[in-house]
């Protein structure tokens, strides 16, 4: 009994303790826990207003898969697979070191954390700099949707040196729905990577000056959040947008 | 209760001996700075309330500019492309920049955290962002107009917007955009706050059903307002690229514009009227002296509200080509949300049943609610059956149908809010027959002015014309006589609650003698709210306890 009446005595002294060792605790909070719970609580709801901001888009993405198959089939093969995927590793990989990062934040493990958070960024710069050169492939083709759009790549593929099967006139009108809604899906993806990366910046200079740590790691969690979230929305983008009809067997 | 009538329950302090707390929220730092960066959920409700008070009148005018130009059968006022600025600013204005955050950012900003017996809302920084975005985007939508406007209706209606009109659509769009995200930051500050910041003992049926209903008003601004945002980037690419997502010459489909819009706006209704539901439930729970019939009836009907306002968008688009079945289906969902708001009106109506009725001001606002609003709500359910919903829609009937839910539902209860916490905010009270007289000339003005336009629609009026055949002007005549009474009864509170921040009556703690946590602290409240944190252990609307309690309670003041 006495011994179980110490620990809770020295826990409560723990608390105490880790009460004034945390210059980040807000007022208006009642304890530290609840303020990390709302924290997290409120990023998981910002997350969720990201996943209805997408859908809109996902939900045009539906509609005119539907009933522009063709066009959306042969404009997808126009995008380069081998891009793509390297692209996902490439994410996927950012989000690992993301990963790692909160659990070396929790750790306390500060250069690990810094390490870490600076290996996120890198990996997202190079995601950014393909998609760049992706889209710069597509500004060269005339792909971008607007008066200065080109079908003659899907009206004759043939002459482009492509095996496809020619689709007609205004069926390849309709590529330039897909290759809009493919800019507006990976360009909004793009703009949340960039937020992000201003972010990983800011998040790297503080956990440089040691804000994280000290046991105070909700900033990186919430942020490692919206960052595995970016993540997601590519994984779903990658085979809707790149491999509509691809038979490699073929 | 033949003694009770006339009688009133404000009970306040000792006028001679009566003070205003020495520390408050209000004087607890000063200079301009202070209110513009500052954290307190109550200031920034402050903030909020003169914004929008801003936009309202700014609205107003434009609808008092409409009523005018409808007052004679020929155009005589504006031209045809004037006059659709005017209903375009008028629908913005009204529904981004007042309707949507009345209630929520100013009342429910002032009183989620109290009733909920925490310091604050969980993010004071959003909260104040929010109000900055409400700001740029209230700006944005000014420059827009000073710009030379924008023509498309607050619906944006794809083509035309994207295609036809050479105005300020992008200014216009993006002004609503970053309004949008203000929302949404209310929204989510409201849901966590609700979720993880209640005191101990507040268990989620302790709570007031003011915080239900901002609850479920919540979830709408989190899940809806995204959807409204990506759609308005889409308008906005549109025109700047001239990309056909929208443009059926380009193989792109209008009616996802309507699909996605109307996902959002339609919710976007219960955005604005769940909140003054709430405040209703307050308001008429008080002064009849009863705890609200059917609590938790009352509470889940919130919810389904917010559930069913997702699954009926498509009565909006009945007559442009839906499907004959997907739009069968939705007049049944339609007719569905009829019952939760059904439960609401019983069940207040069960609260006056044997309850020691008062009729102070807010109670006479609630009073003006539960009429308009049923009246409101049941020609909802015309125009949601398919048969008179193609004879009735784009007609004035759907005007007038929006504007009982809206100004006769919303309004009411905003005012009827105002009025009701106002000792709570300001310390002081509202001159009572004043305010007395300004709701009653807001009713008959209501009514004048909307009423003849059921029958204008009926008859076959269409909305959105700045001229009419002129067997229409007598009562269109009635109708801007009634915008003029309304006018005046909305000029009337903004006076003399501005006179009363002066020379009101000090209001003491709980001049209404109310159960809600918010009228246990003193008035105005500290920057904290509390002293200490309390402790809930009884329920909301609980008159028992608040006896005993003041039975046995030293009141002093100051």
């Amino acid at each position: 009994m006495d011994s179980a009446l110490a620990t809770t005595d020295h826990a409560d002294v723990h608390a105490e303790h880790d009460h004034v060792a945390l210059p980040q605790h807000r007022h208006h909070f009642e304890t530290e826990e609840q303020q990390r719970e709302a924290g997290s609580f409120g990023m998981w709801l910002f997350l969720l207003t990201e996943i209805m901001f997408f859908g809109g888009l996902f939900f045009a993405y539906l509609l005119y898969r539907n009933w522009y198959y063709p066009a959306f089939a042969a404009a997808s093969n126009q995008l380069s697979v081998p891009l793509g995927a390297f692209n996902t590793v490439v994410l996927i990989s950012s989000g690992f070191c993301m990963a790692v990062g909160v659990w070396a934040a929790e750790m306390r493990r500060k250069s690990l954390l810094v390490l870490m958070l600076v290996l996120t960024t890198f990996f997202g710069l190079i995601f950014l700099g393909v998609k760049y050169d992706e889209y710069h492939e597509k500004y060269e083709l005339h792909h971008i949707p607007g008066d200065s759009f080109n079908i003659s790549m899907f009206t004759n593929p043939a002459g482009y040196g492509i095996k496809e099967e020619p689709l007609a006139p205004d069926m390849a009108q309709k590529t330039q729905i897909f290759f809009f809604l493919y800019f507006a899906m990976t360009g909004m993806h793009a703009v949340h990577m960039i937020i992000g990366i201003v972010l990983l910046f800011w998040l790297t200079w503080r956990a440089h000056r040691g804000d994280f740590s000290s046991g105070y790691v909700a900033p990186i969690e919430n942020f490692g959040l919206y960052w595995h979230f970016v993540d997601i929305v590519w994984l779903f983008l990658f085979p809707l947008l790149y491999l509509i009809n691809r038979h490699p067997l073929h | 209760m033949s003694a009770a009538i006339g009688n009133t329950i404000v009970s306040l302090p000792d006028q001679s001996t009566a003070q205003i707390p020495k520390r408050n929220y209000i004087n607890n730092e000063h200079g301009l700075l202070s209110w513009l960066l500052t954290g307190d959920h109550k200031r920034i409700a402050i903030l909020y309330l003169i914004s929008i008070t801003f936009f309202f009148f700014i609205g107003g005018a434009f609808a008092g500019l409409i009523r005018l130009e409808l007052l004679t059968p020929q155009p005589d006022l504006v031209a045809a492309d004037t006059y659709n600025k005017f209903f375009t600013m008028h629908g913005i204005i009204m529904v981004f920049l007042f309707l949507v955050p009345s209630v929520p950012a100013t009342l429910g900003n002032f009183l989620i955290p109290i009733m909920l017996g925490a310091k604050d809302l969980a993010f004071p920084k959003i909260n104040l962002l929010s109000w900055y975005l409400y700001l740029v985007g209230g700006g944005l939508t000014l420059g827009a107009l000073v710009l030379g406007g924008v023509d498309t209706g607050w619906t944006f209606t794809t083509p035309l917007s994207t295609h036809y009109l050479n105005t300020h659509v992008i200014t216009a769009a993006t002004a609503i955009f970053i309004a949008g995200f203000s929302s949404i930051f209310t929204g989510l500050n409201f849901i966590v706050t609700i979720h993880r910041m209640r005191c101990p003992g507040m268990t989620w049926f302790r709570m007031p059903l003011f915080v239900w209903s901002h609850y479920a008003a919540s979830l709408l601004m989190v899940l809806g307002t995204p959807v409204l945002a990506i759609t308005l980037v889409l308008v906005a690419l549109e025109r700047l690229f001239g990309i056909g997502v929208f443009d059926p010459a380009k193989g792109g489909d209008p009616l996802l514009f309507q699909h996605l819009f109307w996902f959002y706006s339609h919710p976007a209704v219960y955005i604005m009227i769940l909140p003054g539901m709430g405040v209703i439930s307050e308001v008429i729970s008080t002064f009849s002296r009863k705890r609200v019939f059917g609590y938790t009836a009352v509470a889940f009907s919130s919810v389904a509200i917010a559930l069913f306002g997702f699954f009926v968008w498509e009565h909006h688009m009945f007559i442009m080509g839906v499907s004959n079945y997907s739009a069968l289906v939705f007049s049944l969902l339609t007719m569905l949300v009829a019952v939760p708001s059904a439960i609401k009106i019983f069940n207040w109506a069960f609260t006056l049943q044997k309850g020691s009725i008062t009729f102070e001001t807010p109670m006479l606002y609630a009073f003006g609610f539960m009429g308009l609003f049923t009246i409101g709500g049941l020609t909802g359910v015309f125009l949601g059956s398919l048969g008179m919903d193609i004879h009735l829609t784009e007609t004035y009937f759907i005007v007038a149908h929006f504007h009982f839910v809206m100004v006769g539902g919303m309004l009411m209860a905003f005012l009827a809010g105002v009025h009701f916490w106002w000792p709570k905010m300001t310390g002081r009270m509202y001159p009572e027959s004043l305010s007395k007289l300004a709701a009653v000339t807001t009713f008959i003005g209501f009514n004048l002015t909307f009423l003849p336009q059921f029958i204008l629609g009926y008859l076959g009026m269409p909305r959105r014309y700045h001229a009419y055949p002129p067997e229409f002007q007598v009562l269109n005549v009635l109708s801007t006589a009634g915008a003029t009474v309304l006018g005046v009864g909305y000029m009337l509170p903004m006076l003399y609650l501005a006179w009363s921040l002066k020379y009101g009556a000090i209001a003491g703690n709980n001049p209404w003698q109310a159960t809600g946590l918010e009228w246990q602290i003193q008035s105005p409240p500290l920057t904290e709210n509390f002293i200490e944190i309390p402790i809930m252990d009884h329920e909301a609307y609980d008159y028992e306890w608040l006896e005993n309690k003041t039975k046995n309670e030293v009141t002093t003041v100051g």
